[in-house]
């Protein structure tokens, strides 16, 4: 226990990554509570496009609106589209990888096939053709992400349980009479979970990227809803006039996503054996 | 290593059918075609002239007909006509290549020119100020938003310094291409970066690299012909997987750029509906992807003289 302490603080990445993840979920938890305005209701023409002030410390956009409560909510759609699409692609994943990796065979070289067809279409470019067919909105925003980045969780899943079924445990539960199934998810699946967390932080990370460029191009979140990448879509005619409408929304992208990558590097220089800073 | 090639060559048809399968049924199946739509907006005309309309455009025919017509086409590198402009695909899509061309092969340079490098001193100086400071920089291009990096650049460049052209592609000269392959390539140095330092640090543990230490030569020539020589698959094989999320990136700094790649040629015409050129887009982006992609793979042979692609290895 004092090593896994000693280990964490010896981290500046896991530390600072997990600081900066912490204080965006708290964010997103009380955005009533933190934010000074309602971040649609309270338009005011009166107040429209101020700069930065006391009472309205990030100003308002062009409606009136208070920018810095915008912010304050826009982070729980952000972060809720990262952490449902991830879980999605994460258990997509599994289920294929575990059973690829598992029962071989046809069923291992199908699935093989289908990521090596998956990683070789951008997925930018496969979430934009979604999002084309099914049109914008949070729940096809799910859609579109959650299905498109699962193949790298696959391919690790698969290459963890290759080397893990063949050990004694897994023998002896077989020889115990465990069926499959038990055996893929109570006996594998909780030791391997170790890569399959990193692969998840980073992704959650670049999901939230894909959210915020998706609503750039207008194909994600609507209007009025207070998303990241939305705002910044509208603030784009005023960057010249009015550029606090853009550059807090996108201070928000940066600082969140940064957190979740420095999180993800620093979970996995513990938990990944192969990580190359170790050799230090 | 012919047969090879072959092989990957053959394994494209699989994807592209694959894709072009998905995405011809549903964009297809989907309410709403061009005469319903146009220009992004509802177009109310009498039923006469719907009919007549899907007739010319082919689409009074059942799908799988429709299909297979389609499929026949792309077989001939015809991928039909855009239900709005008067036009082929194909002309709109060539018009549209060199522009994109243009800023990702510069974004490409400014990434391996300066990632490479970067990466390179992180991982020999490790530890030090420069180390931490480029591996800053790095986590940071990977993380900034590339389209608001853009604004931001837009912002500086263009208003308070009056430098560069705000956007557009003008006579697509060097001024104007300055902002968006920047823009773009910033991410993809950033990765670079990282993949290259990661990567050195691997090879100076390896034996071989004591070895030439201990036979005395000098420490440039350990680093370029045994460590340089070595990390060259490893930083290859991320620029040649990243290359996608460059791809994907075109699309939005060419929108906000307005610059009149086939990026922002596929952005409009999923606002217009405008089905054969999307699919068009799409199979060409993915196309040019998987090319790139077997290119490295060839290139490693040229690389490392010890790889092989025989019969026994695959």
């Amino acid at each position: 226990m004092k090593n896994s302490i000693l280990k964490i603080k010896n981290q500046p990445n896991l530390v600072i990554g997990g600081f900066i993840t912490a204080v965006i979920i708290f964010m997103a938890l009380f955005a009533e509570v933190l934010s000074p305005y309602h971040p649609v209701n309270d338009a005011d023409l009166m107040v429209s496009e101020e700069p930065p002030q006391i009472s309205y410390l990030m100003g308002t956009d062009d409606q009136g609106r208070d920018i810095l409560s915008r912010v304050i909510y826009g982070s729980r759609i952000s972060l809720s589209i990262g952490i449902v699409t991830q879980l999605m692609n994460t258990i997509i994943g599994i289920i294929f990888g575990l059973s690829a990796g598992y029962f071989g065979k046809w069923w291992d070289d199908f699935v093989m096939g289908l990521t090596n067809i998956m990683l070789s279409i951008p997925s930018m470019i496969f979430a934009l053709a979604i999002m084309a067919l099914i049109g914008p909105g949070l729940i096809n925003l799910f859609i579109a992400l959650g299905m498109t980045n699962w193949a790298y969780t696959c391919r690790i899943t698969r290459s963890q349980v290759l080397f893990t079924k063949s050990l004694d445990y897994i023998n002896a539960a077989k020889a115990l009479g465990y069926s499959n199934t038990r055996i893929m998810f109570t006996q594998i699946l909780p030791n391997i979970l170790g890569p399959i967390l990193v692969i998840g932080t980073l992704g959650v990370a670049s999901a939230i990227l894909m959210e915020a460029s998706l609503s750039f191009l207008g194909l994600g979140i609507q209007p009025p809803d207070p998303s990241w990448g939305g705002m910044l879509a509208t603030a784009r005619e005023q960057m010249f006039t009015a550029p606090w409408l853009s550059i807090f929304p996108g201070l928000a992208i940066f600082i969140t996503v940064l957190g979740l990558n420095l999180f993800g590097d620093g979970l996995r220089d513990i938990l990944d054996p192969h990580s190359y800073s170790k050799i230090k | 290593m012919l047969q090879y090639v072959v092989k990957r060559i053959l394994l494209f048809i699989p994807t592209i059918f694959f894709i072009s399968l998905i995405m011809f049924f549903i964009l297809n199946v989907l309410p709403g075609d061009a005469t319903t739509m146009s220009g992004g907006l509802k177009r109310q005309l009498d039923e006469q002239t719907t009919a007549n309309m899907r007739k010319q455009l082919g689409l009074d025919q059942p799908l799988h007909i429709r299909y297979f017509k389609y499929m026949k086409g792309i077989v001939k590198g015809d991928f039909g006509k855009s239900y709005l402009r008067n036009e082929s695909v194909n002309l709109l899509i060539s018009e549209r290549i060199m522009p994109t061309l243009q800023i990702s092969l510069a974004a490409i340079l400014i990434a391996v020119g300066i990632g490479i490098p970067l990466g390179f001193i992180s991982a020999l100086k490790q530890g030090s100020w420069i180390d931490t400071l480029s591996m800053v920089t790095a986590v940071s291009g990977v993380s900034i938003p590339q389209f608001w990096l853009g604004l931001i650049l837009m912002y500086v460049f263009s208003l308070v310094l009056n430098w560069l052209p705000p956007q557009g592609y003008g006579d697509g000269g060097f001024m104007h291409m300055i902002m968006p392959s920047v823009t773009l390539g910033v991410g993809y140095m950033a990765l670079i970066a990282r993949t290259t330092r990661a990567a050195v640090i691997e090879v100076l543990n390896e034996d071989f690299v004591r070895t030439a230490r201990a036979k005395g030569i000098s420490e440039l020539a350990v680093n370029y012909r045994h460590v340089f020589k070595n990390t060259l698959i490893l930083i290859l094989t991320t620029v040649g997987l990243q290359f996608g999320s460059l791809v994907g990136q075109t699309v939005i700094v060419e929108k906000l750029f307005s610059w009149p790649g086939i990026g922002s040629l596929l952005v409009d015409s999923i606002f217009q509906r405008d089905i054969p050129v999307t699919q068009g887009c799409v199979l060409v982006i993915i196309g040019v992807f998987l090319i790139v992609n077997l290119v490295i793979d060839l290139l490693y042979v040229v690389i490392d003289p010890r790889i092989k692609y025989t019969e026994s290895n695959r």
